[in-house]
């Protein structure tokens, strides 16, 4: 079908009246709710975490948590948004073989933070934190879990536009598919530099 | 007025998409119009149940110490009917009506993302259907609409019922979000050549903001009620006081969305009465930037004032001050737009429709419930008043004079658009008066019986307090407006079979929806007009004031002004449904979890089918792009 003038068919991408990607706007918006959701459980951490140990219950997460550990697992997922980056170069230039290594290396990269995390939760278990051992373990597991399942989602998403890419390898939008799985990957990625620093850091 | 067809020329017609005929091709529609039917006859069906729901309460509170009704029965119903008349019927009615209007008056063909339209009024129904499972399923959520800590916990609220009001609704939610964001992008993206951000119709502006207030609320009450179902299924601890627990987190959380709620309910409505009163006034709207700039400003201080809400908790001086005054100064912005309906009123060749007098009406008792709001407003009236009946007769005028009222303007207005056939004026007209004088005498005595000390959320009295008579008539009220409902069914089901044909503008408007036929073809213009002016198909009637009415000739708006686009409308698909029934599945997995093989093979199947949904979407998308070869 022939490209058209319409306000929401312009050029290769669905240009419209603001000039952006239709589905790009459709991103940033998304993004925008759930900065609104992570917000939320943010606080709830940091609400409760003087109560917590203010209680005869009260779990220290400086006596529970590895920040080495956790160094390592945050350095994975900075390394994915640089892969990430790269990935998206390489399909704009054209270099699908890159982009293959530079995508399926985010995903692993992101898989590799999430073994990391169920570690960590498995850790944590055996030496008494729990979702219900105390206020600690309750905000904890919420929110880095929470986090961990975006990651999760993140990375089904990179592998769908993985394998749309396979599937239909001359589509207009490729482009536009991984640019927008990246901007989610980035987002996740930048909510887990906020969790580090509050929970693991201060 | 007959719109020309000959420029059509060189537009090729649109191409015969295979749409399945009757039930299948409603499931499996895409097309806005559709979606915005389905919206508005489900939201009128929960309408209609939230109202019996409210009628059995009635009549438990006509009489003092009466048995009609048991006392957690009476809990279930205040909390089913809340949720239902917010979650299920306003809102969604709003969202129908801006699904059906908002791509026509912006001059699109479609939403900007048609399969996630689909899915959203599939998990809107699918959530509201979880929701009332609750009956059958051990007893439906009776803690409030609110849903309160620490009562909503499994020592107090042992049934699943707060369960089901978790799941059910975090589906209408993702419907919501989805559906906003969808809005968002359509206004911003889809607009015709021409037709700026200061042209567009004060509709499109209000479901904008909607939008935007929906995308950024709606998270808070995600949030808290994913933490609630931890704390009911999995053991923690964020709303259990006894444990180290917040309920007035929960309280913050729940409010922090609820009062940006309460505009996601009324700035839509506030959008159909800025295109109703300009077009039965015949006049341009008073103040079009006062207007669309109020609804920015009302959705922006809307995030600042949820604490309102919460002065019965004692949350100190000064979070208290600064709640109450951020409060009074949305009185502001909601008295320009106010005096704007009224200074676009003045002087105007009135004509008094049904949707005009619905209109009129919506004014006035938004202005009594205003009233009360700022009463509500004022930390100390409103610990004489907070949980008391007033509180009651105030949403209720918010939102049954307001959103409701204004709702019943904007589908008079838009029937024959939407069926091609007017609804009866004579039935309208009595429906109206009898809905007028019955609200009032219905909700105008709580403010009485409130203010004599009648708390909310009691399911029975003592005879000798004082109530009795204004109860009484509150009951009788009630009933006149369920017949007043009964009446508008009636001029419902007369008027699709019968009512006099419409033609494309039956009300002599201004905007672009009514250039079209009445219903509009599947792709909703032959060709996308050029807008030059807020007043497009007025240019197009009548050039002599066409432009922004300085005389100066402005170019027909319904003759192309460029080369028109080949139309191209994406396929049917029951993927979108799909989804919703695996997501469905899988809440209903979750919900269970206590019963483990139940639990693990819901969310298997629910995963599975979402799964398959989704590749199958990811198939549709490729189908229905251009590019893709055919």
């Amino acid at each position: 079908m022939a490209h058209s003038s319409h306000p929401g068919r312009i050029g290769t991408a669905n240009v419209g009246s603001l000039g952006v990607d239709s589905r790009k706007l459709g991103v940033w918006t998304f993004i925008g709710s759930e900065a609104l959701f992570f917000a939320a459980l943010i606080t709830t951490y940091l609400v409760f975490a003087p109560v917590n140990m203010a209680r005869a219950d009260a779990q220290n997460p400086k006596e529970y948590l590895d920040i080495w550990l956790t160094s390592v697992l945050a350095a994975l997922l900075l390394a994915s948004s640089l892969t990430m980056v790269l990935a998206l170069a390489a399909v704009r230039r054209g270099d699908m073989k890159l982009f293959r290594v530079w995508l399926l290396a985010t995903v692993g990269l992101g898989f590799s933070f999430l073994g990391g995390q169920v570690y960590e939760f498995t850790e944590l278990y055996h030496h008494g934190a729990t979702l219900s051992s105390s206020l600690f373990g309750t905000t904890f597991f919420v929110l880095t879990g929470f986090h961990g399942t975006h990651v999760l989602i993140g990375a089904i998403w990179l592998l769908s536009v993985f394998f749309k890419v396979q599937r239909y390898p001359d589509s207009p939008e490729t482009v536009m598919d991984v640019e927008l799985g990246g901007l989610y990957w980035h987002f996740v990625d930048l909510v887990w530099v906020v969790i580090f620093t509050v929970i693991y850091l201060i | 007025m007959a719109i020309a067809q000959g420029h059509v020329g060189h537009v090729s017609a649109p191409p015969a998409t295979t749409v399945p005929a009757g039930l299948a091709g409603w499931l499996s529609t895409v097309d806005h119009k559709r979606i915005g039917i389905i919206y508005m006859l489900a939201a009128f069906v929960f309408f209609i149940i939230g109202g019996i729901e409210a009628l059995l309460m009635r009549v438990q509170l006509g009489t003092p110490e009466n048995t009609f009704l048991t006392p957690d029965f009476y809990n279930q119903l205040f909390t089913m009917h809340g949720t239902t008349m917010i979650f299920l019927a306003v809102m969604p009615m709003n969202v129908g009506l801006g699904n059906y209007v908002v791509p026509l008056m912006i001059g699109a063909r479609d939403m900007a993302f048609p399969r996630l339209n689909a899915m959203s009024v599939w998990l809107f129904i699918l959530g509201g259907l979880m929701l009332y499972f609750s009956f059958f399923a051990g007893g439906a959520p009776n803690v409030g609409w609110f849903a309160y800590a620490p009562l909503t916990q499994k020592p107090y609220s042992p049934t699943f019922g707060v369960d089901y009001w978790i799941l059910g609704l975090l589906l209408t939610g993702v419907a919501s979000i989805a559906g906003a964001l969808n809005f968002i992008v359509t206004i911003l993206n889809m607009r015709a050549p021409g037709l700026s951000l200061n042209r567009m119709p004060l509709f499109v502006w209000m479901q904008l903001i909607v939008g935007f207030i929906l995308v950024f609320a709606f998270p808070a009450l995600t949030v808290a009620q994913i933490e609630l179902l931890f704390d009911r299924h999995f053991g923690t601890r964020f709303f259990v006081p006894s444990q180290g627990g917040d309920a007035v987190l929960w309280q913050h959380l729940f409010w922090f969305f609820g009062h940006p709620e309460v505009y996601i309910l009324i700035l839509p409505v506030m959008g159909i009465v800025s295109e109703t009163l300009p077009t039965f006034s015949r006049k341009p709207i008073f103040g079009y930037a006062f207007v669309a700039f109020s609804g920015v400003a009302i959705g922006f201080l809307g995030f600042l004032v949820w604490a309102h809400h919460m002065f019965g908790v004692g949350l100190g001086p000064l979070a208290n001050a600064f709640f109450a005054g951020a409060s009074f100064l949305i009185a502001v912005p909601t008295g320009v737009k106010i005096f704007n309906w009224i200074a676009t009123m003045y002087d105007g060749a009135l004509s008094l429709t049904t949707s005009m007098l619905y209109s009129i009406g919506f004014i006035a008792m938004f202005i009594i419930g205003g009233l009360s709001g700022i009463t509500l407003a004022s930390p100390p009236v409103d610990l004489q008043q907070t949980d008391s009946y007033y509180v009651v007769a105030h949403l209720h005028y918010v939102l049954f004079g307001g959103s409701i009222l204004g709702l019943f303007a904007g589908v008079f207005y838009w029937f024959p658009k939407v069926t091609g056939r007017m609804l009866d004026e004579r039935l309208g007209k009595v429906q109206f008066w009898l809905m007028m004088i019955s609200f009032n005498v219905t909700f105008f005595p709580m403010h009485i019986i409130g203010t004599d000390g009648m708390p909310r959320r009691i399911y029975t009295y003592e005879s000798g307090m004082g109530w009795d008579l204004w109860n009484l008539v509150a009951t009788v009220g009630a009933f006149l407006m369920a017949a007043s409902v009964l009446l508008f069914l009636w001029n419902l089901m007369v008027s699709l079979r019968r009512g006099a044909p419409a033609g494309n503008d039956p009300w002599d408007a201004a905007t672009l929806e009514w250039s079209v036929s009445s219903p509009p073809p599947p792709h909703n213009f032959d060709q996308i007009p050029v807008v030059h002016s807020r007043r497009p198909l007025w240019d197009h009637k009548y050039p002599e004031h066409a432009g922004d009415g300085h005389g100066a000739s402005a170019p027909d708006p319904l003759v192309a002004g460029f080369e028109q686009p080949a139309i191209h409308l994406p396929s049917p698909t029951y993927h979108p449904l799909i989804l919703g029934v695996g997501l469905t599945t899988l809440f209903f997995g979750i919900l269970y979890s206590s019963i483990p093989p139940l639990s693990i093979s819901l969310a298997v199947v629910g995963l599975a089918l979402v799964a398959f949904a989704i590749v199958g979407w990811v198939r549709d998308s490729h189908k229905d792009s251009p590019y893709a070869a055919h």
